[in-house]
């Protein structure tokens, strides 16, 4: 290309396209100056002139890009900088400095950043995965982005799901076919949302067979589908797939919803007090025991444990039925849980209701939260079940308010793994 | 060398004199909804077939209507509104099935291209209405930084580059501190100090974060009750007399940004959604209609209520005051215009639809946008009149913003310029 018409094309670009140019000469932490060149440029100056700038500014001389090489003892120390961050802001200031090193790093130290994310909580996490997507973006546009580290990051399960996540997003925008190589892989994957492609995928081939008349594929297709399906979204809409090819689908055990309590109440909560108020069924469990609940129109009233099954869908148990209708009281359920292995679980509650709940006897959770919404999964506690038998005590208190939509007593309770996938009880009751 | 970065600085001031003016925050940089000097177009063509082209048009810029720059999808959700910055365009909005990937994008001004995207997980709660979003808060900026908040409390400082300042996790200090309708208070820039309201029925409070490093500066309890409305600024004579309004539903209180210090409050049943308005030495609360309150600058001494006015109270947009005149839509929905000085009703004008967004004001038009897309443009004087009806043809709840000539709207789907 000869001179002038090397400043001819330069001149079009830049005035057309003068963002993409300062980014091909300055990174992106590195050019509030260009910036302003470029808006001075478009609006002032016009195309000769921007041409000129162009050539100046890719000049040796005026300093473009330099890239800084971050040692691995630097970016191993910058990232326990980042992982040191705790609540209420502490080591932000610290973090905010580190994060600069960190965002430097080169093609070949993307993986190591993503690894960090396996020690990091939430806050820790976010500057990190912020800091990989600074690496990955310019990395990108380079042309350097490590395709291949990357999937083998996405495939390596011991690293935790949101940097997993992450590199998977990074991976598919450098190689177009690694969505369709890997995502069937990730039906039962321990990344939520990485699994929820695989089922989405499966579901749309599924739709695909209908469509073409060949039911009998699409059915199994949908069965595969369910199996790894946790998001109720994608549930629903399997559910009601495979019902209209005849299979029922049972959500509550799909979803692991306890369904079977003992329920006893109400007892008093007044002006909300109750929360802290330890009624006998905190301090131990009695079946057969009878004690004193609210008084009802400021009479006595006995309360005493009964067996409640609920029929619902979504396991919710709805104490204005299961009892008597009432405000400014509180209730108690008691389950069983027969855990097929130890280990970590969760806890999962929808209520729009104040609530405490304890797994053998220890308190797991508790929100003083009076309608305010209600939805599956609301809360979630993380827990260790036993092997075995596991008992819940569930604590689900009423206000008083008088709106129409704050009469809901009730609530919703599951067990499940960190994907959301069911833990299922080995007894017919409580769990079914 | 040296001459040459003589001319690059000499350029460069000649480039910021010529820089369009930013919009950057929740009812624009004074949080007054107000860009009396923007002269923008009444009147744009978003013919229903450009919605549904697709990506490839859009980028392209072909078939877009009469006077529109340009128009970006989004992704994810959202019904916060954008902000522009230094000649960016930012939004937010938030993806995933338990809406917990919280996006911040910016866009070039110009040319609507994607200058960068930046992802991060919720640390708070994301359960929200499916009217809302978890990217309900309009972000804010100081020019220097931006500030992206959620309804999951996570509170994010961005440099103009996508660069990470800092981050904090308000949902995760404070777990129970959230409802599952959803929360939208915009957060409220204020020298260095952005204030984030978080009221609701758990741990609830204001916070005054430090712009520069993100620690918190003040924290303040507030009612244990649901509550919408955004922070406001009252500007005084100075800026070291600035104080932020942070209505409540049973008060409405006024703050030295820097410190939290109560400067005064006033006890009265408010709005939980429309936010108060600071204009003029006078701040005009949604409670009881409106109420006109004039505060003075001596701490500790009495608010005076001027005139209150139940025929104007707001629904969910927040009052708008320009030229002595102020302007509320009610649930009806009517737009109302009154006299700010005395409150009376000097006239009304019908309205079609529902209302979440703020009107904003520019050029002696006001420009209201409903929940289903419809703008009409209000031509004000002693009366109302409707001069344009511009139907987007998709939900919008997010307030508009104006930067150098342009008017930007946003639904969940995309981003549009209306301008040059």
């Amino acid at each position: 290309m000869t001179r002038p018409a090397a400043i001819i094309c330069l001149s079009r670009a830049a005035y057309y396209n003068g963002d993409r140019l300062r980014r091909r000469f300055f990174p992106p932490q590195n050019h509030a100056l260009p910036d302003e060149i470029m808006k001075l440029c478009q609006k002032s100056i016009g195309p000769l002139a921007v041409a000129a700038l162009a050539c100046l500014i890719a000049s040796p001389a005026f300093g473009a890009e330099k890239s800084k090489a971050v040692g691995d003892k630097e970016l191993a120390q910058s990232l326990e900088a980042l992982l040191a961050v705790k609540t209420k802001g502490v080591g932000n200031v610290a973090a905010s400095e580190a994060w600069q090193t960190v965002a430097a790093a080169a093609p070949n130290q993307l993986t190591s950043v993503l690894a960090a994310m396996d020690k990091a909580d939430p806050l820790a996490a976010n500057w990190i995965a912020a800091a990989v997507e600074t690496i990955a973006d310019r990395q990108l546009k380079q042309g350097k982005l490590p395709g291949d580290k990357l999937e083998a990051f996405v495939l390596d399960t011991q690293h935790a799901p949101p940097a997993r996540r992450l590199a998977f997003e990074w991976l598919v925008q450098g190689d177009k076919t690694a969505a369709d190589r890997l995502t069937p892989g990730f039906l039962y994957d321990p990344s939520p949302e990485l699994r929820r492609d695989a089922v989405a995928r499966l579901i749309d081939e599924a739709d695909a067979l209908l469509k073409a008349e060949q039911s009998d594929k699409a059915h199994k297709v949908y069965d595969k589908a369910l199996s790894g399906a946790c998001d109720l979204d994608q549930v629903k809409k399997l559910k009601a797939a495979l019902e209209k090819l005849g299979e029922k689908v049972d959500l509550q055990r799909h979803f692991g919803f306890i369904t079977h309590w003992k329920l006893i109440g109400p007892f008093d909560n007044t002006d909300e007090k109750a929360l802290d108020v330890a009624y006998p069924p905190e301090q131990s469990i009695d079946l057969a025991a009878e004690y004193e609940g609210k008084p009802n129109d400021g009479k006595p009233q006995t309360v005493q444990w009964i067996d409640y099954a609920t029929s619902d869908d979504y396991g919710v148990v709805d104490l204005n039925k299961a009892l008597l209708k009432a405000n400014g009281v509180t209730a108690y359920a008691w389950g069983e849980f027969e855990s097929p292995a130890s280990g970590a679980a969760e806890v999962r509650v929808g209520s729009a209701n104040a609530a405490k709940i304890w797994l053998n006897g220890k308190l797991v959770h508790t929100h003083a939260v009076y309608h305010s919404g209600s939805n599956m999964d609301q809360y979630s506690a993380p827990v260790e079940l036993k092997q075995g038998r596991n008992t819940l005590l569930v604590k689900i208190l009423q206000n008083e308010q008088k709106e129409d939509w704050a009469q809901t007593w009730d609530f919703q309770l599951r067990i499940c793994d960190s994907t959301g996938a069911a833990i299922k009880s080995e007894t017919a009751e409580s769990g079914k | 060398m040296t001459s040459r970065i003589v001319l690059l600085c000499g350029s460069l001031l000649i480039g910021v004199s010529a820089a369009g003016a930013d919009w950057r925050q929740f009812r624009g940089n004074d949080a007054t909804g107000v860009a009396p000097e923007a002269k923008l177009p009444v009147k744009w063509g978003v013919a229903k077939k450009d919605a549904e082209e697709g990506d490839k048009k859009a980028e392209a810029n072909e078939g877009l209507g009469e006077n529109v720059a340009w128009r970006v999808d989004l992704e994810g959700r959202g019904v916060s509104g954008p902000i522009v910055v230094d000649g960016k365009v930012i939004v937010t909005s938030a993806s995933g099935f338990k809406h917990d990937r919280l996006h911040v994008i910016a866009f070039d001004a110009a040319s609507g291209r994607e200058a960068w995207h930046r992802q991060f997980w919720a640390t708070g709660r994301t359960f929200c209405h499916p009217t809302s979003s978890v990217a309900a808060p309009t972000p804010a900026s100081d020019g220097k930084s931006i500030f992206a908040f959620y309804s999951s409390n996570d509170l994010i400082c961005l440099d103009l580059d996508g660069n990470l300042k800092w981050y904090r996790g308000l949902g995760y200090d404070y777990p129970t501190a959230a409802n599952d309708v959803g929360m939208a208070a915009s957060p409220l820039v204020v020298g260095d100090t952005v204030i984030v309201q978080v009221e609701n029925k758990g741990e609830s409070f204001a916070a005054g974060i430090d712009t520069a490093t993100g620690e918190t500066r003040w924290r303040k309890e507030r009612d244990h009750a649901m509550n919408w409305s955004s922070p406001a600024v009252l500007k005084g004579k100075t800026p070291n007399e600035d104080v932020v309004l942070l209505q409540s539903p049973s008060h409405v209180s006024a703050h030295k940004p820097a410190t939290g210090e109560i400067v005064w409050s006033y006890a009265t049943s408010c709005s939980v959604i429309p936010s108060a308005l600071g204009a003029g030495g006078m701040v005009y609360l949604p409670a009881g209609g409106l109420t006109a309150l004039r505060p003075s600058a001596q701490p500790g001494s009495q608010v005076e209520v001027v005139w209150k006015e139940p025929k104007l109270g707001p629904s969910s947009p927040s009052p708008v005051l320009h030229d002595g005149r102020l302007y509320v839509i009610n649930g009806a929905p009517a737009l109302t215009c009154a006299d700010a000085e005395s409150g009376k009703v000097l006239w009304r004008l019908r309205l079609g639809g529902k209302f979440w967004a703020t009107p904003i004001i520019a050029g002696g038009h006001l420009y209201c946008v409903n929940d289903q897309g419809l703008v009409r443009v209000v031509e004000l004087g002693d009366a109302g009149e409707v001069i344009a009806e511009n139907d987007f043809g998709e939900p919008i709840l997010g307030s508009p913003a104006i930067s150098d000539g342009a008017i930007y709207f946003r639904s969940d789907k995309h981003l549009w310029k209306i301008g040059k």
